[in-house]
């Protein structure tokens, strides 16, 4: 889309609060509607967006499979992993109280916040990865 | 921390190997790590099975959030005994993954990191739908499960392997959308998602025409996911295209999962007197597994691929364990759990028998298997020891079960049920015998001139599973003595 100048222009302008507006509907989660979930969903429009105006080789310049695939591992271990961190606490699995024994609620406040981080890590690499995979059906 | 624990441990080891799986990525590093858990995973379910015949019940509270409100985990004997061969043959079938020269090969070695991934996510499905008490957890497992079980079937080196994944996919989601159909009809009709807490909101409300619906949405999508005829089509594929070790692994758990499923929602939530006494559901499962154990035998008899051979005689196999169930009485449901752990075992078996031969052969053809048995004694022989088990010869656990399921249709006074089984046993013999005499009395094939004897790494799980058919077929107290157990406290005997 090389002679597409209108749209390299206004997704390039656009692109940046795509992925502010990500990261807005992740951590004020706890306030407003929104939570991982919908995060990470966001966050990897404003890839998918670049890969659609700038072509697959530039997304996968930013975002290299191989990372991408650390990513969504790493976002499954933050959460399984803060359940085991309330665990050697002495709490149950994801007891987020324990985080914080003093004042429980801040560890609930705490926990969720960590725990809805990892499922955005991985949502947002998930689709990706889902992304990248399909655009690159056939060329690899 | 870990006594205190040991019910979410069950659980969180798997998964959290799973994406650790990801990031290890270098074969022998991954497979040493997933093997070594998948053994931990088994070692807490032996501890967890003494612990559950000690006190009757344990339950857990995640995150702190008391029952019913929270989602409680929580095992009595029958789900302690589901979890316990679940995770051993997942830990046994693993084992022989080998670093060199095993059934791994038949997958690219790009994928194999991918491989262990999925099949840790797939054992974390499966113990976690047997583990919990709370019915959306159920669909959130039965999901993670089946969703890796597609992964997994696909990794198969044939190409039918894709098509095979798919119909499973078409049809596993039918089945799963069904069952969350049915836990959402429930969760409307009593407010509580906690199966102990809807067991007794359920006799209080009545439910009338949203009971009906729930409990038919539910029995279909479950008859979908564990492959009662005729609800079967997607496994034949599914098992013959897939890699052996998830073949084995698949054919041995999944399916027998879902009849724990069944189990549950049937006697523990819906409860004996609505579903055999108002609804009849005893009637509709013995037909249907009769007609499933006659049709699947007979047209396994015809099959030239021994895996899908096998896949058939599963079919037919699941129908004794449903046949089992359909008797409502004590007799029955022993002999139904205890199917699903002989059969877990045989299946298991035979099927990584044939992981050895797919290994040697290139193939699971029966007339490139003619011959084998002389270049590949004991595979062959761990093959017939386990296809005596499916018959049901005396000293193999295959026996015991249907030495149950003859005796709880003979308490009815079903002669006609009991003669069925044991003619039904009668077609088992010719697909069995059938391999047997290829492999051992004809002049080898081109391919099995060439084929020596699977290496130990392979050799030594399958005895294994072999053997203890053998040991269950003679110590009977344990696995039967479990079985009883849990039937007691479906049937509500004991409290």
């Amino acid at each position: 889309m090389t002679d597409h100048t209108i749209l390299r222009v206004v997704s390039k302008v656009i692109l940046p609060y795509v992925l502010l507006f990500g990261l807005y509907v992740q951590f004020h989660g706890d306030y407003g509607p929104g939570g991982g979930f919908q995060a990470g969903v966001i966050f990897a429009a404003g890839f998918v967006l670049y890969g659609l105006i700038y072509g697959l080789a530039a997304v996968r310049r930013v975002a290299p499979p191989r990372v991408i695939e650390i990513l969504v591992a790493s976002g499954v271990l933050l959460y399984a992993g803060t359940g085991v961190l309330t665990m050697l606490r002495g709490g149950n699995f994801l007891d987020y109280g324990a985080l914080n024994p003093l004042h429980p609620a801040e560890g609930q406040h705490l926990g969720i916040l960590v725990v809805e981080l990892g499922v955005g890590i991985t949502v947002a690499s998930v689709m990706i990865a889902i992304y990248s995979t399909f655009a690159g059906r056939g060329r690899a | 921390m870990i006594k205190q624990n040991l019910l979410a441990l069950q659980i969180v080891i798997p998964l959290i190997a799973a994406p650790l799986c990801i990031l290890l990525r270098r074969r022998a590093l991954v497979w040493g790590f997933a093997v070594l858990v998948c053994w931990l995973t088994f070692g807490i379910s032996v501890v967890l099975l003494r612990q559950v015949l000690e006190t009757g019940l344990v339950s857990y509270e995640m995150g702190g959030w008391a029952a019913p409100w929270g989602i409680e985990y929580r095992a009595d004997p029958l789900s302690a005994f589901v979890l316990l061969f679940v995770s051993g043959i997942g830990a046994i079938v693993l084992s022989s993954a080998g670093l060199k020269d095993t059934a791994l090969d038949e997958i690219p070695v790009s994928r194999q990191y991918l491989f262990f991934t999925l099949y840790l996510l797939c054992l974390t499905g499966l113990l976690g739908i047997t583990i919990t008490g709370d019915l959306f957890n159920v669909f959130v497992f039965l999901e993670i499960s089946a969703l890796s079980s597609y992964g997994l079937i696909g990794l198969g080196g044939r190409r039918q392997a894709l098509p095979a994944a798919f119909q499973y996919l078409v049809m596993g989601t039918i089945g799963a959308t069904f069952i969350l159909i049915g836990i959402g009809l429930m969760y409307m009709m009593t407010g509580t998602l906690n199966m102990a807490d809807m067991a007794e909101r359920l006799v209080m409300a009545d439910g009338g025409r949203t009971a009906l619906v729930a409990f038919g949405f539910l029995t279909v999508g479950i008859g979908i996911k564990m492959a009662l005829f005729p609800l079967h089509i997607w496994l034949p594929n599914a098992y013959a295209y897939a890699p052996s070790l998830v073949t084995a692994f698949l054919a041995a758990t999944a399916t027998k999962v879902s009849v724990y499923i069944l189990l549950r929602f049937v006697f523990s939530v819906f409860g004996v007197t609505f579903a055999f006494e108002t609804l009849g559901l005893g009637g509709v499962l013995m037909f249907l597994s009769l007609l499933g154990i006659f049709v699947a035998s007979t047209v396994a008899i015809f099959q030239t691929n021994i895996k899908r051979m096998l896949a058939y005689s599963s079919v037919a196999q699941i129908g004794y364990m449903v046949l089992g169930i359909s008797f409502a009485s004590t007799t029955g449901l022993v002999a139904g759990i205890v199917h699903l752990f002989n059969h877990a075992l045989i299946k298991g078996g035979l099927f990584m028998a044939m992981g050895c031969v797919m290994l040697r052969l290139k193939s699971v053809d029966i007339e490139d298997m003619a011959g084998i048995g002389r270049k590949m004694p004991f595979t062959m022989a761990a093959w017939a020891v386990g296809g005596l088990g499916l018959i049901g010869i005396p000293a193999t656990a295959g026996f015991i079960s249907k030495w149950y399921l003859i005796r709880a249709a003979l308490e009815q006074n079903w002669w006609i049920v009991a003669v069925m089984v044991l003619i039904s046993s009668l077609l088992a013999v010719i697909y069995v015998w059938r391999v047997i005499e290829t492999a051992f009395f004809k002049e080898p094939s081109a391919r099995a001139r060439e084929a020596r004897e699977a290496p130990l790494s392979m050799l030594l799980p399958t005895w294994v599973l072999v053997g203890a058919t053998l040991f269950f077929g003679v110590m009977t107290s344990t696995s039967a003595g479990v079985a009883g157990r849990a039937a007691e406290v479906l049937l509500r005997v004991i409290p």
